[in-house]
């Protein structure tokens, strides 16, 4: 068994859903209430030092409760590991705390969450739109948007 | 509107009173050489603020995926770094083999490290090459040029395209190495390729008006550049160590010698040499990597995942019908989520795949190296001149194809 995870179930007996190690990634998937104390532990505790945010995205699982998944990937440059954190997110309140104050640098990734599948995070500096334009309507990466629908496209006022 | 600045005043000029400029660059301009675009709040020439925008060249490369078989996605990945497309074919497959518990054989492991190494030597010389030009030196990007378009002339030989390379497949590779091609690799390694490096590194190593445009300009912190996310020689030249051809070998990477360089300040001058001297070591790893290429087959031998022979197509039903099943619905892959990294020549390229057992992908997710380096340009410039943006911006090498995906 991975040290990361042992050491996340022993710390947060409460939140930790459930662990796997399939393919050789190390997973936790996690309640979203403690998000932001998890992963500050991660970066900090002397056996983990995930000092790299190098990943966060949303997967959309249409059709399953909850609907959405928040992904994180971390790394830990002394320790040269890896460890995925997932946390499940309810349709109608797709809604968890921003990292910012943990690692400064996923900023952008939670903006682009936040564009591509309308997942919301509590705290962010600048919760706005990154690839798509601000009259955009709708997620397109979430599965109910449909992949050849267009919207109009904008320019400078005629 | 903001608090005016007041501008110290020097002896022998007035005191002025000014109030920030905002200013707009791009989306379209030829310094950005890409669609970027910033907002720069200006006091004089000295950068206040600046807010990076992009988006522009957005073409829903993970929305795509969704729709299209494993196959599929490899030409999509070509105009992720379209500078160095064959290493993003690489990772991409590798991603995909993880998920499979495919383990590929030893020949198409040393092309794969000998094409991601080449593709590596050209996506520099497109950085410094056309960093070079921003900062008024032409002449260095002519001499990069011209062992680029013989890399280039390899790249076609082997797979028919010269930037659309779409080589790797889901176990192996489109086809084997040409004839002798290897050969010529060696030609171009030894013979054009050190010599360029040498006249761009005798005109600017040393160079009094290159220093003292570059050093200095754009520093990061080992420690800011971790906490933003930086990879790749950006994050090298902040005297950070990490190379996951060293930190994570992958391939066959373990079993050859060659050394990580690393800067200093992290400015724009340590980005420059990093990539220099990176250059050099990939041509150590070609030359070993070629001594040591092994014969045998490219593909694995297993008709799950590697299309039947093309005789067989037209000479029996079941190969026939095989290669139809491969092409309509796609390999077979296992459920399950993976996330493969390799170092490309930007930094760490991430794919995050999440399968349901169909014949394409659920979700992929690219974790492109320029998202978080293209984040942290205001941190480098912020309380620089705006002539400086322009030179921190081609040393950090923003690649729009694969920021905006």
């Amino acid at each position: 068994m991975s040290i990361v995870l042992d050491r996340l179930r022993e710390r947060f007996p409460a939140d930790v859903v459930s662990t796997h190690s399939d393919f050789g990634d190390d997973t936790a998937l996690v309640r979203r209430e403690r998000i932001v104390e998890i992963l500050a532990f991660l970066r900090d505790d002397p056996e983990s030092l995930f000092d790299f945010a190098m990943d966060l995205t949303g997967v959309d699982y249409l059709g399953e409760e909850p609907r959405f998944e928040a992904v994180y990937h971390l790394y830990s440059l002394e320790k040269k590991r890896r460890v995925r954190i997932k946390v499940r997110l309810h349709e109608d309140d797709p809604v968890i705390d921003s990292a910012v104050s943990v690692w400064p640098g996923i900023n952008w990734y939670e903006r682009e969450a936040y564009d591509m599948y309308g997942i919301v995070f509590r705290g962010h500096p600048n919760m706005k739109r990154i690839l798509m334009y601000e009259g955009f309507e709708g997620h397109p990466l979430r599965k109910d948007y449909p992949k050849a629908k267009r919207q109009p496209t904008i320019g400078p006022e005629e | 509107m903001a608090e005016p600045v007041y501008i110290t005043a020097k002896v022998g000029t007035p005191d002025l009173q000014a109030e920030p400029m905002l200013i707009n660059i791009g989306p379209s301009h030829p310094a950005t050489h890409a669609t970027l675009r910033f907002q720069a709040t200006l006091d004089g020439e000295t950068i206040l603020d600046l807010v990076p925008e992009f988006g522009y060249l957005h073409r829903g490369f993970e929305k795509e995926s969704e729709a299209a078989t494993w196959t599929q996605v490899v030409p999509y990945t070509d105009r992720l770094n379209y500078v160095s497309p064959l290493m993003n074919n690489v990772g991409y497959a590798m991603a995909v083999e993880k998920l499979c518990g495919i383990e590929i054989t030893e020949r198409c492991k040393y092309v794969r490290v000998i094409i991601s190494e080449l593709s590596r030597i050209i996506d520099h010389m497109v950085c410094i090459g056309t960093n070079m030009v921003d900062l008024g030196a032409l002449t260095n990007f002519w001499y990069f040029w011209k062992p680029r378009e013989e890399v280039y002339f390899l790249i076609e030989e082997l797979c028919g395209q010269r930037l659309t390379t779409s080589y790797t497949r889901i176990g192996g590779a489109m086809a084997d190495l040409p004839e002798g091609w290897t050969d010529r690799v060696l030609a171009v390694c030894r013979g054009v390729i050190p010599d360029c490096i040498a006249d761009v590194n005798a005109l600017l190593t040393k160079n009094r008006i290159f220093i003292e445009r570059t050093m200095g300009v754009g520093p990061i912190s080992a420690k800011d550049a971790v906490a933003l996310g930086f990879t790749g020689p950006c994050l090298r030249a902040a005297a950070v160590p990490l190379d996951l051809r060293k930190d994570e070998p992958y391939l066959v990477y373990d079993r050859f010698d060659f050394d990580v360089p690393v800067g200093e300040a992290g400015d724009t001058c340590d980005r420059y040499m990093v990539r220099m001297e990176e250059m050099r070591q990939s041509l150590r790893i070609i030359e070993q990597a070629v001594a040591q290429l092994p014969g045998g087959p490219i593909n694995i031998d297993d008709p799950r995942f590697i299309l039947p022979a093309k005789a067989q197509v037209y000479g029996n039903i079941e190969a026939l019908m095989n290669h139809f099943k491969f092409i309509m619905e796609g390999v077979k892959v296992p459920a399950g989520e993976v996330y493969s990294a390799t170092e490309a020549a930007n930094g760490e390229l991430g794919f995050y795949i999440v399968s349901r057992g169909g014949g394409g992908p659920y979700k992929i997710k690219v974790r492109p190296p320029c998202f978080p380096l293209f984040q942290g340009i205001p941190h480098l410039v912020k309380g620089q001149m705006i002539a400086d943006l322009i030179a921190v911006l081609g040393s950090v090498n923003i690649i729009a194809g694969e920021l905006d995906r």
